[in-house]
């Protein structure tokens, strides 16, 4: 399988980034019913399942380039979206060793990892890099292994570091996130990092959650989908730079959304790490315009029903209120009443 | 090796390191590395016993991040429960077994300021790893062993830093004074224990009676698996069957096994998906999502983790 990469597509200024037909239909759109509320949707992280987005543990697909260069380009403007706590640095090399295997055992063609020893040799061919360095030895690598190895991946990374019951987020790569800050995070535990989300808590999801996350095991990795609206095809929706982006909500026309609002949904799949014992958390964004998820006829349909039975809570808590009717508007246009099948697969297979 | 629960080791190497104590180093019989080792971990090995299938957990002794091998010790047992007899008796170089991935329910704490390990006799198994680990590293620790005084030097040949380790024996003289040891190490260190349930008991209670915080003080826990415990049967009301649920698997494996489909996620008794009505029979709930009342109630039960206190349950499936 060959990965046509679009190097040159933008996800701030002009906004060039735009999904092929075939990358919309792998979307992994997050919903499998006509209405949304929380739940403990976590699922074994195996090969397959309703979109190809699965087929592999990490996903690589056109956008690789271009949100490698995303990435760079918000940590040059800000170097404190990596953040890594003393005591992370065997689960940093936990977290390089299994994601250099995983990306050269499933993408060849893009990834060689040749070890001798404790000495390895990283190719990466898309982005151009050769990289010989000590597994182990942090001084070998132009920075430290977790910042090396997450800059030339799609999606954000966090590491939890277990310990006391519980999980803390003492590790992170963040620059494509959903409205939340790692430099204020850091260090949290898990009760702490979920205390906006609303509704979740009265539900005990995250007590659910955590015991459930305390027994992952190494070589079991769980997913779960997430999702969000984000205007505009960008991926640093900070705190730090709401200023950049925050309007933009105010800009959303009835002749303009279709193009300009994006369902964002996060792939957040949870490893348990061997020497450290932490838990890997790459959190994986994918974005696609209603315009470009509307040619799914299943997908207009339940993304118009979904987002019109939404509990206005969490319409609030995801920064949806301000253009929702607008929104509804849009969708209504594709929503013929037709009863929807469950699940989440498009069911067609050209668009 | 990225994904996965089972392995197929190839024993490399027996060697007995004192008459009660045999080591057992396993290779990978499937293709490449295995998996890292971790420091704390065990090792869920299958054997074919001659009455039953026997499933022991051991540490792995390895250094931690270990690919090309993993060691494990097993003391001869008087009342084996077959599996270190079989170790002893039978397991040749070259036998190949079947195991799970490495689990871990016994890890350092990496934030401590020191680690404080007692181990009585084999439950040393652990600490080998700890101090594999440790080592070199400028990391702050003292392994206390409590052991007969013939094996005090079994274990030299693993313990990189004699002089972080001090052995312990029924001796006047030698006996580990645990209140005294726990009284003198500094704050944010992390008690560990392992070992026969008396020692594991008194270090325990010494630590509660010494005002140590709960989470600074941990004790090896195997044979709590998800899974598993003593076999019972399951009538399947609507599908007219009746199953029996074996030692080693779960109600929804077994459930599944014959062919009767429950809707299920995660398979650990967290998301709620695979809940299922109880007619009859009282259930054992492992699970993380029921309530209080709801366990209580026994009308519902999570067939991924739970099991049968009553021999029988009837499930509305």
């Amino acid at each position: 399988m060959t990965i046509l990469f679009k190097p040159d597509e933008t996800y701030r200024g002009d906004y060039t980034y735009r999904n092929s037909d075939a990358a919309i239909l792998r979307f992994p759109f997050p919903f499998p019913e006509d209405s949304y509320m929380y739940s403990v949707n976590i699922e074994p992280h195996v090969r397959g399942g309703f979109t190809p987005v699965y087929n592999n543990p990490i996903d690589v697909d056109e956008h690789y380039i271009a949100e490698c260069r995303d990435r760079a380009i918000t940590l040059e403007r800000d170097p404190g979206r990596y953040a890594a706590l003393p005591h992370m640095m065997t689960a940093q090399w936990d977290s390089i060793e299994l994601l250099m295997e995983c990306l050269s055992s499933d993408y060849p063609e893009l990834f060689s990892l040749h070890k001798d020893g404790d000495r390895w040799t990283w190719i990466n061919r898309p982005l151009g890099i050769e990289q010989s360095f000590t597994f182990g030895k942090e001084d070998t690598l132009p920075c430290e292994p977790f910042e090396y190895i997450t800059r030339q991946i799609q999606g954000d990374f966090a590491i939890l570091d277990q310990r006391n019951g519980s999980l803390y987020l003492d590790a992170g790569m963040v620059t494509a996130q959903a409205d939340w800050s790692l430099q204020f995070d850091v260090g949290m535990d898990f009760m702490e990092w979920h205390g906006p989300v609303p509704l979740a808590h009265q539900a005990g999801v995250f007590e659910r959650a955590l015991k459930y996350l305390l027994m992952l095991r190494q070589g079991q990795p769980m997913r779960r989908l997430n999702w969000t609206m984000t205007v505009n095809p960008r991926l640093d929706t900070s705190p730090e730079t709401y200023p950049e982006w925050g309007p933009d909500r105010t800009t959303l026309t009835l002749d303009n959304i279709g193009r300009k609002l994006h369902l964002r949904v996060e792939l957040q799949t949870l490893w348990r790490l061997p020497r450290s014992n932490a838990i890997l958390f790459p959190l994986r964004g994918y974005l696609a315009s209603l315009d470009e998820l509307v040619r799914v006829p299943k997908w207009g349909r339940r993304l118009h029903r979904v987002l019109s039975t939404l509990p206005r809570e969490l319409a609030e808590y995801k920064g949806l209120v301000r253009f929702l009717p607008t929104a509804l508007e849009y969708l209504s246009t594709y929503d013929d009443g037709a009863p929807t099948t469950s699940g989440c697969a498009a069911e067609i297979s050209s668009l | 090796m990225i994904t996965g629960d089972q392995l197929q080791l190839r024993v490399a190497a027996i060697r007995d390191i004192s008459p009660t104590l045999r080591l057992v180093r396993f290779e990978n019989a499937g293709d490449g590395p295995l998996p890292p080792s971790a420091t704390g971990a065990h090792l869920q090995v299958v054997l074919q016993g001659a009455q039953k299938e026997i499933r022991n957990a051991y540490s792995l002794i390895s250094k931690p991040g270990s690919r090309d091998a993993y060691e494990i010790i097993v003391r001869r047992v008087p009342e084996s429960r077959g599996g270190s007899a079989y170790i002893h008796e039978q397991l040749k170089t070259g036998d190949l077994l079947t195991t799970s991935w490495p689990g871990n329910l016994f890890a350092p704490q990496r934030s401590a300021r020191k680690h404080i390990m007692v181990a009585g006799g084999i439950g040393i198994t652990p600490f080998l790893s700890y101090v594999a680990d440790f080592a070199g590293k400028g990391i702050d620790y003292e392994l206390h062993l409590c052991c007969r005084e013939e094996e005090k030097d079994s274990f030299a040949p693993w313990l990189p830093e004699p002089d972080k380790v001090f052995v312990h024996w029924d001796a006047d003289g030698h006996r580990l004074d645990i209140p005294a040891l726990l009284l003198r190490q500094p704050a944010n260190s992390h008690l560990y224990v392992c070992g026969p349930d008396f020692l594991t008991n008194d270090v325990l209670e010494a630590a509660e009676t010494g005002g140590w915080p709960d989470n600074h003080v941990h004790c090896e826990r195997f044979g709590n698996a998800l899974s598993g415990g003593e076999a019972f049967r399951a009538v399947l009301q609507r599908s007219g069957k009746e199953i029996e649920v074996g030692e080693h698997e779960s109600l929804l494996e077994a459930i599944e096994r014959e062919g009767v489909e429950v809707p299920c996620l995660c398979r650990g008794g967290a998301c709620g998906v695979c809940l299922t009505s109880v007619l009859d029979g009282e259930p054992e709930h492992r699970d993380h999502y029921l309530g209080k009342a709801e366990r209580a109630g026994g009308k519902h039960i999570m067939p991924c983790v739970s099991r049968a206190k009553s021999g029988l349950l009837v499930l509305d499936l």
